[in-house]
């Protein structure tokens, strides 16, 4: 067991780090009055800013019919291969489920972002973008969901979605995102 | 030594250059003829530091545009034995070839009445000892810097029977933030990177910024928003910023004509790219390419009878070339890869484009037919060449692996390949033309010029 000096002499470099950094200056960005230094002797509150009730409880859902209840429990992007526009097999439950969903909030209204990884050409990677937002917005239309819904654009290369130079990064930067333009809320 | 027998004897190694193609026998078929770093030195010359305002800095700009055209080696001014010439005399000559100088310019920047400056130069060979140019250029004292760039263009042109093409500016994207979060904002600089102005504030990502090869102070590039994109037509000079219009699809690639008359540029529609172009009096639309492949990033021969562009209707990207008003569709690029981003050379003799092969990028150049294809410079990623006025240099955008994007160029034998003077982030450059007219009849007159 600790003994109370001991107690006391930690008890005490505690107050003397506080004093320290009470009285370290802010760097100037912080401190754009340059006036808001608590003064050294400051006396802290008890009860303090962690006093206090805490409350919890389940994570509400997203509100159905809402933009993240579309990108939550739909998703709202597709990925595709090296190279190609082609909707893979293994897209087509989340598309389908975007299908789903749009037919069951009719007031909605998309834009399909076509996207690009970084190793190609830019103005190259803009068409190659365009015709995967083109495949998404087919495919959709096909399914039933009327096209005069459905908008399209192309960002290339220009707005990826994972940092890195590197075969993960590209993959999931070769994307179609479904964007929720109007008629549901966030 | 004349520095013209070393550009053709550097055009003859590498089976480029105009005089080459057409006095040469046809080259046997040869799908990528690899320049590697051939030896040649550098052509040594002694440039003086002018007297009068500005007159040091000047000369720097001059010795630094000479170095990094990889044609020149300017002497260390601390070798100088002659002190103290000036426009009145002529250089004591065995004091500058006893240093090696292949050629010595010195000049005078003196004030006139009119609050304007005289940029007076001579530029003599000390070993032929006798003069190349006399010249003298008058602008306002703010100026001296393109005085400089002028004057370099001069002292090329003399001795290398190119034109200039220091005198000139380069818009591109200059790029700031993360990878995620890109802020790209249009830019200008001159060539050698100096001076560098933004022109948009970067609430929109901009591409394809390109001059009017008529006009240095007509650009075009694109604007792509959330939910838009726009192609501008901007005039520097008064700031007047257009939209070319609303189009049924999505705008891309815009390129003038060199005359200025028109634009040409892709619209998707329907997931499909094709080449249209524009007539900007009339703004008549024509479409030219209409097969479901991609068709786009197209560029006018000098002449405005042809366009080269980008098409994968075959399978992978090859270039292809076609007359202006779409017909004799044909491809060109012969090797295997990915052909995109061609650039018409304003010399009209050759095509530059970005080959994605192996993992690798290049920047080459082949004939108009596409035969002749050489690799001029190779990395982890590079694209988007653009062509000096004088097309003898290329300028493009090259990025390491993880790492930001930088302006580079290229000479034509793929010898000189260097950072690019501005030394921020950038892609997508685009060559103004030269910003005037060079004067024509150069030689120097008088009892010692030289014969020429």
């Amino acid at each position: 067991m600790m003994k109370p000096s001991n107690l006391l002499r930690l008890a005490a470099i505690g107050a003397a780090a506080a004093a320290f950094a009470a009285c370290t200056p802010r760097p100037a960005a912080d401190s754009p009055s340059g006036n808001d230094i608590p003064a050294a002797d400051a006396n802290p509150q008890y009860p303090g800013a962690g006093a206090g009730n805490v409350d919890g409880g389940a994570l509400g859902a997203a509100a159905p019919g809402s933009e993240q209840d579309f990108v939550v429990n739909v998703g709202d992007r597709v990925y595709f291969d090296l190279d190609s526009y082609q909707v893979r097999p293994e897209a087509y439950p989340r598309l389908d489920a975007q299908v789903a969903w749009l037919q069951r909030y009719p007031n909605v209204t998309v834009r399909i972002e076509g996207n690009a990884d970084e190793r190609g050409t830019r103005e190259y990677n803009l068409a190659l973008g365009a015709r995967r937002a083109e495949s998404v917005r087919t495919y959709l239309v096909e399914r039933g969901v009327n096209a005069a819904r459905i908008d399209t654009i192309s960002y290339g290369k220009e707005r990826p979605i994972a940092a890195g130079s590197n075969e993960e990064a590209w993959a999931r930067n070769r994307n179609a995102h479904t964007a929720i333009v109007s008629g549901a809320v966030r | 030594m004349r520095l013209t027998i070393l550009l053709a004897s550097v055009a003859a190694l590498a089976l480029a250059g105009p005089s080459a193609t057409t006095a040469q026998e046809p080259q046997p078929q040869q799908e990528e003829v690899v320049v590697d770093q051939g030896v040649l030195r550098p052509l040594p010359i002694a440039v003086v530091s002018f007297t009068g305002q500005n007159g040091a800095e000047l000369s720097g700009v001059i010795r630094d545009d000479l170095r990094r055209s990889g044609y020149f080696e300017p002497l260390d001014p601390a070798s100088f034995i002659e002190t103290g010439l000036t426009l009145a005399n002529a250089p004591n000559f065995p004091q500058w070839t006893s240093i090696g100088a292949q050629a010595v310019l010195y000049g005078e920047v003196t004030p006139r009445p009119d609050n304007r400056n005289d940029y007076g130069f001579r530029l003599y060979d000390p070993y032929r000892q006798c003069q190349l140019v006399a010249w003298k250029f008058t602008a306002t004292p703010l100026q001296w810097r393109r005085i400089g760039h002028k004057i370099a263009d001069l002292v090329y042109q003399r001795m290398t029977g190119e034109s200039g093409f220091f005198d000139s500016r380069v818009v591109f994207v200059s790029e700031s933030g993360t990878q995620l979060n890109r802020l790209s904002r249009l830019a200008i600089s001159d060539q050698d990177g100096h001076d560098p102005v933004f022109l948009t504030q970067g609430d929109e990502i901009i591409m394809s910024p390109r001059f009017s090869m008529s006009d240095p102070n007509e650009i075009t590039y694109v604007a792509l928003g959330r939910d838009y994109s726009r192609i501008y037509l901007r005039n520097l000079q008064t700031g007047r910023t257009e939209s070319l219009g609303e189009f049924d699809g999505q705008v891309l690639a815009p390129r003038f004509s060199n005359d200025g008359s028109k634009l040409a540029f892709s619209i998707i529609r329907g997931g499909n790219t094709d080449v249209y172009v524009m007539d900007l009096a009339s703004r008549q639309l024509r479409r030219l390419t209409s097969d479901p492949g991609i068709d786009t990033s197209p560029s006018f021969s000098p002449d405005g009878s042809q366009i080269v562009f980008t098409s994968d209707r075959s399978g992978s990207a090859r270039l292809y070339t076609m007359r202006a008003d779409g017909s004799g569709q044909r491809p060109i690029s012969r090797g295997g890869g990915i052909y995109t981003a061609p650039a018409w050379s304003p010399r009209g003799d050759l095509i530059a484009f970005t080959k994605q092969a192996g993992g690798r990028f290049s920047t080459g150049v082949m004939r108009t037919d596409g035969s002749g294809e050489r690799i001029l410079s190779s990395s982890y990623f590079e694209e988007g060449p653009s062509w000096a006025p004088n097309g003898r240099y290329i300028m493009f955008a090259r990025q390491a692996p993880g790492g930001d994007t930088r302006l580079w160029t290229v000479d034509l034998s793929g010898r000189v390949v260097s950072q690019a003077g501005y030394p921020g982030r950038g892609s997508d450059p685009a060559w103004s033309p030269l910003l005037d007219e060079q004067p024509a009849r150069l030689a120097a007159t008088g009892p010692d010029a030289c014969p020429t």
